[in-house]
């Protein structure tokens, strides 16, 4: 009995783990934890939202007055810049005067910004802490910008991400729909028993190179390959993934349309021939029309395929988290994204609950996949009694 | 002349017989019933005079197949036209998924015709033929999986009718239909004489009676008897059919 | 009407075309195929000898051989296997002789559909996330082998499903009818007939859990150890991920290239072995299971 529900189990275990941490994302501010941003005491300002942080260091934002404040202009300063301001001596050996020069220097200066860990924050300190906004949903999926581990402000737009891997699927899916169903008609409908009782193994065989070896024989020679066709300086590109995706993809459309060819009713193929149809027009008038659905199928699950895979995109596609112009740039996937940084991603920090959001994506992305070739077949059944 | 005849003719599914040297020889314009047990070969003899058996793979006939004196077993011959020439309709009712129009037409623009108004006016008149204008002229848009079964199959005669074969084969063709369905597609095949010759395959011994003029029985891949259906039902020369006729065996 | 003759040539002529292209298009596959294999072989096969498969990997992964990763695939399989084998049989006899068609059928079903759709990625984060930090297995051949071993799950179900399917329903019935239980009439009557089948799922599964990579990126695998593992708490080495490390990351790219063609060609040996013994197995005993 319990055996029975053990499919079931994992699926809501892993919809529990995966969300409960990927959830957490909106719950943390951007600002990694033990440091704080202090502002002095006069300055207006009471909030900023990470991206601000993010363009205020980035001197993007250069006077207070693009925030609400006063029209002067914003001075930085990070903990390394404190030498310029204090002697060592101040600062003492074990930085046991720090928390006092921090203190002193934002009493100081009325238009600073600093950011520093909270353990150099003095006991009366006369500065004001800063408050971060939370990361909001609209910044987790608008932002256009992935850099999560930026400082003083993470950066957490899955934008980039969502597009880079919509973007190389569709490349991937648009290169290999037409070799599959070229491949899935030949073999259901061309080709003799001979024919298909070889081909059948090698498709299999297809499917089972593992992703890896997909991934490095695109990388020594796809890459290099793109890259002098199309003379970039590198070629790790959107092209290179979605190549590589399209093949990884193949057997996925080639097996579930044929085998929706191959469910063709005999009588109604025959009935065509009857009147005369050649074999060409039975089967791009009778047997595509009727098996739809079954093709449809297999180019959806082909996507979806294409967009979970890992380890291959991750080793072709050069991985810049930046939203792609032209499939000749580097784009980075969601997938590869996780596999890329979980293993710097600090346990149940910011970034690793980011990672896991990014993971419910892609989970998500994938049940409406299934779901959906599940209605589409589910109808087709009702369609033909 | 005749119609169709066979001459010798042997076929093989692999190495298995299922045709032993079968004559026939048929007038135009009548109706022919092929009669006998299952597995008697009825439906593979049927399907040789449009081809339908090259399909299948590993299949070899022998002898010849004659249709309006050519042998269409001869090289060079063109299937697809052989084929409009000898219209087929099948045991099960077997419309595509498409319009009850399309269904129709699609014969006409799979053999090149692409004048609308030739189409349409061959589908009116080939569904006129099977009687069938009046349940469906307000529907022609819609699916002709909306029909009932016995519409279905008269849709099916009329798509076979529309591209203007000069000889019909059935197959059964009325073995999934109810009585009312069946009484129609036989006074259709009766009226139907006049213009086509036709070949139906039946397990119906009072249809084979009822709509054809001469009746050939097979037994074991074998041609038993062919004669007009009188005498075969009143008075055959060989034993075997008349047990048969009689449902002394099955 | 056109003429007939010129009408039969135009359709064989277009019936030609479009033929001869769907033929090439389906032979560029083959072709993609056989690069790729003649492609990893050539090249891997200069690397591989006794050596290489028995040697600890030396100086920085550019010489030696790639033992470690070999062991801790066989780890990684075998445990993967022993969780997902017998849990998936159980699960599909299950399914197949005492679920009754209905909803319940029909939910469990879809569950196990989606369970086989979800990326390999996200098996990753969830083993990392229930094994490594929840159950505190840390990095381990244990965590990494039950992460696996879900991930092949659907594989083994689906496979064995199909085989319990395809034994004919009237030996359920004379065993009923001789008055054994259903449990007796599926051990002792339907399972040694789908057995071949089972066997062949198995070894399916198999091909496919050594090639994982993205799973064990967090739950098991390491960049390097310089011994083997000893127990089921260790980490260890994995081949996948062993060729991911040594074509994207090594100390020395170039001067890892051999090793790595040699990995991978190994990893190709391994699927190559699984896919024919499975279609070996299935010509043998004749009845079909289906793939992936
Ligand atoms: N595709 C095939 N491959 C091999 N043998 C076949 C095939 N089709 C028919 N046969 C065999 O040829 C013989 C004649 O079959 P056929 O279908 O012509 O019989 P039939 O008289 O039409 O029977 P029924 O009345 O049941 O339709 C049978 O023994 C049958 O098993
Ligand atoms: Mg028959």
């Amino acid at each position: 009995m319990l055996s029975g529900t053990v499919t079931s189990l994992t699926v809501v275990l892993i919809v529990i783990f995966l969300f409960k941490e990927g959830l957490g994302v909106f719950d943390k501010k951007p600002v990694e934890d033990g440091y704080v941003i202090a502002l002095n005491k006069n300055n207006p300002v009471q909030k900023l939202s990470s991206e601000q942080i993010k363009n205020i260091y980035d001197q993007k934002i250069t006077h207070w007055s693009e925030l609400g404040g006063k029209p002067d202009s914003i001075v930085l300063f990070r903990l390394e810049d404190i030498s310029n301001f204090y002697s060592d001596d101040e600062i003492g050996a074990n930085f046991e005067g720090l928390p006092n020069c921090i203190n002193r220097l934002i009493d100081s200066l009325p238009d600073i910004i600093a950011f520093f860990p909270d353990k150099y924050l003095d006991k009366n300190f006369k500065g004001k802490q800063l408050a971060v906004d939370k990361i909001s949903f609209k910044e987790f999926f608008g932002g256009k910008e992935w850099f999560p581990t930026a400082q003083p402000s993470a950066q957490l737009g899955v934008l980039p991400l969502i597009l880079g891997t919509l973007w190389v699927s569709l490349g991937a899916i648009l290169l290999a729909l037409p070799l599959g169903l070229a491949a899935a008609v030949y073999m259901s409908e061309i080709a003799n028993d001979r024919v298909r009782r070889i081909m059948k193994p090698l498709i299999e065989l297809l499917a089972g190179i593992p992703s890896v070896v997909y991934g490095f024989f695109g990388l020594v020679i796809i890459v290099p390959l793109i890259q002098k066709t199309f003379n970039l300086p590198v070629g790790e590109t959107g092209l290179a993934g979605s190549i590589v995706l399209g093949i990884m993809a193949l057997p996925t459309i080639i097996t579930i349309s044929e085998d929706a060819m191959r469910n063709t009713p005999r009588a109604m193929k025959e009935a065509s021939l009857a009147l005369g149809a050649s074999k060409w027009q039975t089967i791009y008038k009778v047997v595509v029309p009727y098996s739809i659905s079954g093709i449809s199928a297999g180019a959806i699950l082909g996507i979806g395929r294409a967009i979970g895979e890992t380890m291959a995109v991750l080793m072709v596609t050069g991985n810049a988290a930046v939203i792609p112009h032209s499939i000749l740039e580097p784009v980075r996937t969601i997938p590869a994204t996780i596999a890329a940084e979980l293993g710097e991603a600090p346990n149940g920090g910011l970034h690793y609950k980011a990672l896991f959001a990014l993971g419910c994506i892609l989970f998500l992305i994938t049940l409406f996949i299934n779901l959906t070739v599940e209605f589409i077949s589910n109808r087709n059944k009702y369609n033909k009694h | 002349m005749n119609k169709i005849e066979s001459k010798d003719v042997n076929f093989f599914y692999g190495a298995s017989q299922a045709l032993k040297n079968i004559n026939i020889a048929i007038k135009p314009n009548t109706v022919t019933a092929l009669i006998g047990p299952s597995g008697c070969g009825k439906s593979t003899y049927l399907r040789l005079f449009n081809r339908m058996n090259d399909l299948i793979d590993n299949t070899k006939i022998n002898g010849q197949v004659l249709i309006d004196g050519d042998d269409i077993y001869a090289k060079g011959v063109n299937v697809d036209s052989l084929r409009k020439k000898v219209g087929m309709v099948f045991q099960k009712p077997n419309p595509f998924p498409k319009t009850i129009f399309e269904n129709v037409a699609y014969g006409l623009r799979v053999n090149g015709i692409s004048d609308k108004k030739l189409i349409e006016e061959r589908v009116e008149t080939s569904i006129k033929q099977v009687v069938l204008w009046d349940e469906v002229k307000d529907k022609l848009k819609k699916s002709a999986f909306e029909l009932s079964g016995g519409q279905q199959q008269r849709l099916c005669i009329a798509r076979a009718l529309a591209i203007q074969p000069s000889i019909l084969l059935m197959d059964e063709p009325t073995s999934a239909l109810d009585p009312i369905s069946t009484a129609k597609v036989e006074e259709l095949i009766y009226e139907l004489k006049t213009k086509y010759t036709i070949v139906i395959v039946t397990h119906n011994m009072q249809q084979a009676g009822r709509v054809s003029d001469t009746t050939a029985f097979f037994y074991m891949g074998e041609l038993i008897e062919h004669d007009n259906t009188k005498t075969i039902f009143t008075n055959p020369k060989i034993e075997r059919t008349q047990n048969y006729i009689t449902g002394r065996f099955g | 009407m056109p003429d007939e003759n010129k009408l039969a040539k135009s359709k064989k002529r277009k019936q030609a075309v479009a033929f001869g292209i769907f033929r090439i298009l389906t032979y560029s596959i083959v072709a993609i195929l056989f690069i790729i294999l003649s492609f990893i072989i050539y090249k891997g096969i200069s690397v591989i000898n006794w050596n290489f498969i028995t040697q600890m990997p030396t100086e920085g992964m550019t010489k030696g051989g790639i033992f470690p990763a070999i062991v801790g695939t066989l780890c990684l399989v075998a445990g993967s296997m022993i969780f997902a084998f017998p849990v998936g049989v159980l699960a599909a006899i299950y399914m197949n002789e005492y679920v009754k068609d209905g909803i319940i059928k029909k939910i469990i079903k879809q569950m196990t559909n989606n369970l086989a759709g979800i990326p390999s990625i996200v098996f990753g984060l969830f083993g990392m996330s229930l094994f490594v930090n929840k159950l505190h297995f840390g990095d381990s051949i244990l965590a990494g082998s039950l992460t696996l071993g879900l991930l092949a799950l659907p594989v083994v179900i689906r496979t064995t499903e199909e085989s319990l399917k395809a034994v004919d329903n009237t030996f359920r019935h004379a065993s009923l009818g001789l008055g054994a239980t259903k449990w007796e009439t599926t051990r002792r009557v339907v399972l040694p007939i789908a057995f071949p089948n089972i066997i062949t799922g198995l070894i399916l599964s198999i091909g496919r859990v050594s090639g994982e990579t993205a799973p064990i990126l967090f739950t098991v695998a390491a960049y390097f150890l310089p011994k083997l593992p000893t127990s089921i708490f260790d980490q260890a080495m994995a081949l996948p991920y062993h060729l991911y490390v040594l074509s994207t990351s090594g100390t020395d790219i170039e001067a890892t290239r051999p090793i790595a063609y040699g990995t991978a060609l190994v990893l190709i040996i391994i699927v190559l072995i699984a896919n024919l013994l499975a279609n070996g197995l299935r010509k043998y005993f004749g009845k079909k299971v289906k793939m992936n």
